[in-house]
Parts: C-alpha cells; structure tokens; sequence
C-alpha cells in the first residue's frame, strides 16, 4: 500500500517537473514561432473597416473571406500567382537539368581540379546578393530581358546553382558505388548508367532539392525588385507595391501574405527530412 | 578519351560539369569581375556621356562619407544583435527538442515553420504587429502596463534597427536549433552513462560533455550563419527601407539603395566590394583560428 502511493507521487513529482522543464518553455517556443501567422490570419478574416474599431479585438467580431476575394477581383493577385508559378518552376527544372550531371560527376569521378571547383561551388554561395546585382542588371539591359520571366530564370540560377550542387552531391554520396558498376557490367554505357539506374534511385533526394528550388524562387523579392516591372509581377513584389502605398490595406495584404506562404509550408513538410539530412550531416561530420 | 602528354584523360566528368560551369561563369564570375571593374569608375545611369575610370576615388569617398560609417556600425550591431539572439533561442529549442517526449515530431516541424516563411511575409507580418495604430506588441504592452501609450516601434531611429533585429531572431533562430539538434544526437550516450558512473552533476555533464562535442557544430553554423546575416538585405529593406533617416541602413541596405534609387552603379559597387573584403576576412581570420584550435587538439 505505501509503496504503491510513494510511486504514484514520485510520478506525480516527475510529471511536475517536466511539465516546469520541458512542456511550458517549449510551448511558449511553440507559441513565439507561431504567433505572427496566428495574428496574420486573424487580421486577414476582418474586414478592412473593423480594423481600426476603438475598440481593439483579437478575434474578429464578423469573420469574412472579403479579404481573400478582393485579392483576386481588386489587384488581380491571379496574375501575380501565375507569374510566379512559371518562373518558380522554370528555374526549378533549368537548376535540376543543369545540377543533376554536375553533381553525379563530382560524386561519382575523381579528375584533374575536382576539388578546387566544389570548393568553387561552395564560395560563390557566400558572395552577397549586391555585389552580382549591378552586373546583372546591365547585362539584362543590353541583352533586352528587362521584365521578363527569362532575366528572373537567369538570375535565380545564381543562387540556386551552387546550392543545389552540393545538395546533390551529398545525395548521390549516399548511393552506392556498386550500383553504377552493376549497370556497367549489365551493358549499360555511362551516360545511360545516369540516367536509366541512379535518376530512379536518387530520385527523393532530387525531388528535395527541386522543391528547395522552387521555394527559393517563390521567395525571392530583391532581384525581382530591379529586373521587373509592370510586365512580370511575383507575389513578393505586389505584396511589397501594397506596403508602399500611403495607407496600407492590411485585410488584403494579410489574406494575400497567407496565400502565398501555405503552399511554402505546405512543400517544406514534404521535403523536411532531406533537407534537414543534407543541411547537417556536412556540419556534424566536420 | 583524350591523350596529353601520354597520359589518358577522361573528358566524361567535364562534359557532365560542362553546363554548370559555363553558367557560373556567365552569371557569376563575370558580374563579380564587371562589378570590381564598376567599383573604379564614375558610373551614374542617366549620366551615359560621363562614365569613365577614375581610379580609387569612390573608395576614398567612402572614407570620408558619414552614411558609410553608420552602415558600417549599424551591420555590425545587426550581426552581434541577430546571432547572439539567434543563437541563444536556438539553443534552448534544441535542448528541449532534445529530449522525449509524445509531441517532440510536432513540435520540431512547428518550430521550422519561422525558418520557411519568405522574407517579404516575415517582414509584413512584423510590421503590422509593430504598427503603431493598430499594432498587437502595442496593445499587448500597454495591457501589461509597460507603455502608457502605443510606440511607433520602426518610425523611430533608436528603436527601428532593433525591431528588424528581434524580426530576423524569429526567422533565423529555427536553423541554430537544427544545427545543434543535430549536434546533440551525433553525442554518444555512453559519455553520459560514464560521467554519471563517475558521480558526475547534470551541469558538470553539460559543461564538460554537451559543450565540447558541440563546438565542430556550433563553429560551421555560425559561420555561415555571420555570412548570411551580413548579406541580408530584403527584411531590413521591406520593413523600413533603411530609414527613419540613416537609422538601418546596413552595408548591403546602403549599397542597394545607392544602386537601386540614386543609379549609382560606381559607388554602389564599391560598397558592394568592400562588404564583399570585409566578409572575407572574416572568414579567413574565422577558419585560420578554428584550424590552430584544431591543431592543439581543443576541437
């Protein structure tokens, strides 16, 4: 009997001090991480008049998807949407098609300068946005690609080809050797070694970066800034157009930061787990 | 198969690097070299008819320009502020995350979710809870009884930098918290399982276990953490645009804004030279002392 009831109490005790330790400072983590987007999304369920009510509120009195339609009916958000699908998407499949065989050769042949230029590939990463903006900026000029999808492609590739170089390199590592020999003695020539045995197999890991890709894209705001105008439009630049006006509609320009930051999300949980893998293993190695 | 000087060449592994590296060269070794070039050169967009070299004249004017220094300052009380802050949440998270627990899975992906969110959304969400009509941190602190009345937190020059600042912590302190994590499951449990044989204190097993097997971990993220923070630049521009006055205006901030609002090419390449250098040597003094550290054996 009293050493059924000291057992409960030492239970009792430990669940306190877990509860003191662990769950109440990581829910308030929780909690901190979340709130903007809470707060986000209860603003962009007001209408526009009931934000500046003397009264303040943190549940809207009558919640509406006004917000949301005006989106699409009063700034032609539809618009923005499609103009960043495309260019996320482009230069996700340009960045693959271009770092696919980079990678595999950096993972699978030893040659003449193969250090030197992944080390290559990993410092140009480093390099600030500004100090290629200028440049770029003057090509797209002589070149006429000014406000369109194609000088937005070109640019992206600039951030995205390093990364997702190494990215891949470190995904294609993990695939065994012997699998490419196996295809070799099968009869397979190199190039359809690539592409008929270690494509499929490797294909979560360049699913990953792909969807890395096309997030990093969809993000982007400071090139899209200077290399488009009226023509292409990307959701961050219209967002950013309705912060700059002299009174801002914060409804519409809520309802709009959360169209576009839930598909973000949304393919993050999808990817995490590689991500995560690829991002760490290089740092908890060395 | 190519024979030089009798030995055989594979060419197969270039042929496969071949497109990466004609791209990188185009869009990135050009620019970086065209940039360098601009940094020497009277270059002002709508004045065509007087671009021309003048040697090291816009280093020297950044010298003596007061707008450089406080960039200066200002990215130096950016990065200290950001990464400490960054750092110091960080590594709680991964402490707790650490540990098991039934709701650990959701809890380590709702934490992620800062890390994800672009930079534009982080930026408005931030300033419409600073907002200084209708702002929640105001009514919030107001409630509390800290503020007596609401705060334009981002109109006011001493206040601004550091609102950005506590913006980008949010942002930024879920990669940290990764990084450590990762660090902290890399620890093998028979250090502890020893240590606690030896009678040794949870904090004596903090300090002389967690902290040294971490610091390969903590070394590499804060790295390129300090990198990334220097160059960043959306956040601050879209949340106050450098202003009030000169108030967060970092380097690449001031840079941008040269090149973007006044056309300065010349001079906005210079700036982008310099914070360019100064990472560098950042990051050469960095790794020189993480590889002496390496080699007394203290890492």
């Amino acid at each position: 009997m009293r050493k059924e009831s000291m057992r409960k109490r030492k239970q009792r005790h430990r669940f306190l001090t877990r509860t003191l330790t662990l769950h109440t400072p990581l829910l308030l983590i929780v909690g901190f991480a979340l709130a903007p987007y809470i707060w986000t999304f209860l603003t962009s369920l007001t209408p526009e008049e009931d934000l500046y009510l003397s009264e303040f509120r943190y549940l809207p009195a009558n919640p509406t998807g006004t917000n949301y339609l005006r989106l699409f009916s009063r700034i032609d958000y539809g618009r923005n949407i499609r103009d960043s699908v495309i260019v996320a998407i482009t230069t996700m499949l340009v960045g693959l098609c271009i770092t696919v065989p980079a990678s595999y050769s950096f993972s699978r042949y030893r040659f003449k300068g193969r250090t030197a230029l992944m080390a290559q590939f990993l410092v140009i990463n480093m390099f600030p946005v500004v100090l290629l903006l200028v440049p770029l900026f003057v090509l797209m000029r002589m070149l006429g690609l000014m406000d369109t999808y194609l000088s937005l492609i070109i640019a992206y590739s600039t951030f995205t080809i390093p990364f997702s170089t190494w990215m891949l390199t470190g995904f294609f590592n993990a695939i065994p050797r012997e699998l490419d020999e196996a295809a070799q003695i099968d009869g397979c020539n190199r190039l359809s070694t690539l592409l008929r045995v270690v494509l499929p197999v490797a294909l979560p890991g360049i699913s990953a970066t792909g969807i890395y890709i096309f997030i990093t894209a969809w993000n982007e705001f400071i090139y899209a800034a200077i290399l488009t105008g009226s023509n292409v439009r990307t959701i961050p630049i219209a967002l950013q157009n309705m912060i700059g006006e002299f009174k801002i509609a914060w409804g519409l320009l809520t309802a709009g930061g959360v169209v576009s930051a839930v598909p973000v999300i949304v393919l993050f949980f999808f990817i995490q787990r590689q991500l995560i893998h690829g991002m760490t293993a290089g740092a908890v190695k060395g | 198969m190519v024979h030089v000087s009798g030995k055989r060449v594979d060419l197969f592994p270039y042929f496969l690097l071949s497109p990466a590296l004609l791209i990188t060269i185009l869009v990135i070794f050009y620019p970086i070299i065209r940039t360098f070039t601009y940094s020497f050169m009277q270059y002002i967009l709508w004045k065509p008819t007087e671009i021309k070299f003048i040697g090291f004249d816009n280093y020297l004017k950044a010298l003596r320009d007061p707008v450089f220094w406080i960039s200066f300052q200002n990215t130096l009380i950016w990065i200290v502020g950001v990464i400490s802050l960054q750092l110091l949440l960080g590594f709680c998270t991964a402490l707790f995350l650490n540990q098991k627990f039934f709701w650990r899975g959701i809890a380590r992906s709702l934490v992620l979710i800062p890390w994800v969110t672009p930079s534009v959304i982080t930026a408005l969400m931030w300033r419409w809870m600073y907002d200084g009509n209708r702002g929640v941190i105001n009514d919030l602190l107001v409630r509390v009884g800290i503020l007596s009345s609401y705060f334009p937190w981002l109109a006011n020059d001493k206040t601004a930098l550091y609102a950005i600042i506590l913006a980008l912590m949010w942002q930024g302190f879920p990669f940290f918290a990764i990084m450590i994590l990762a660090g902290l499951q890399a620890i093998p449990d028979t250090l502890y399982e020893a240590a606690e044989v030896d009678g040794a204190s949870t904090l004596q097993k903090f300090t002389r276990i967690t902290l040294p097997m971490l610091v390969p971990v903590l070394f590499t993220s804060l790295m390129l953490r300090i990198i990334w923070v220097a160059n960043s630049l959306d956040i601050i521009y879209i949340m106050t645009g450098g202003g009030p006055g000169y108030s967060t205006h970092t380097l690449p901030v001031y840079s941008y804004i040269r090149a973007y609002k006044g056309m300065d090419f010349g001079y906005a390449s210079t700036i982008a030279v310099v914070l360019t250098l100064l990472i560098t040597l950042f990051v050469s003094i960095y790794l020189r002392k993480v590889l002496r550290m390496e080699d007394r054996g203290a890492v």
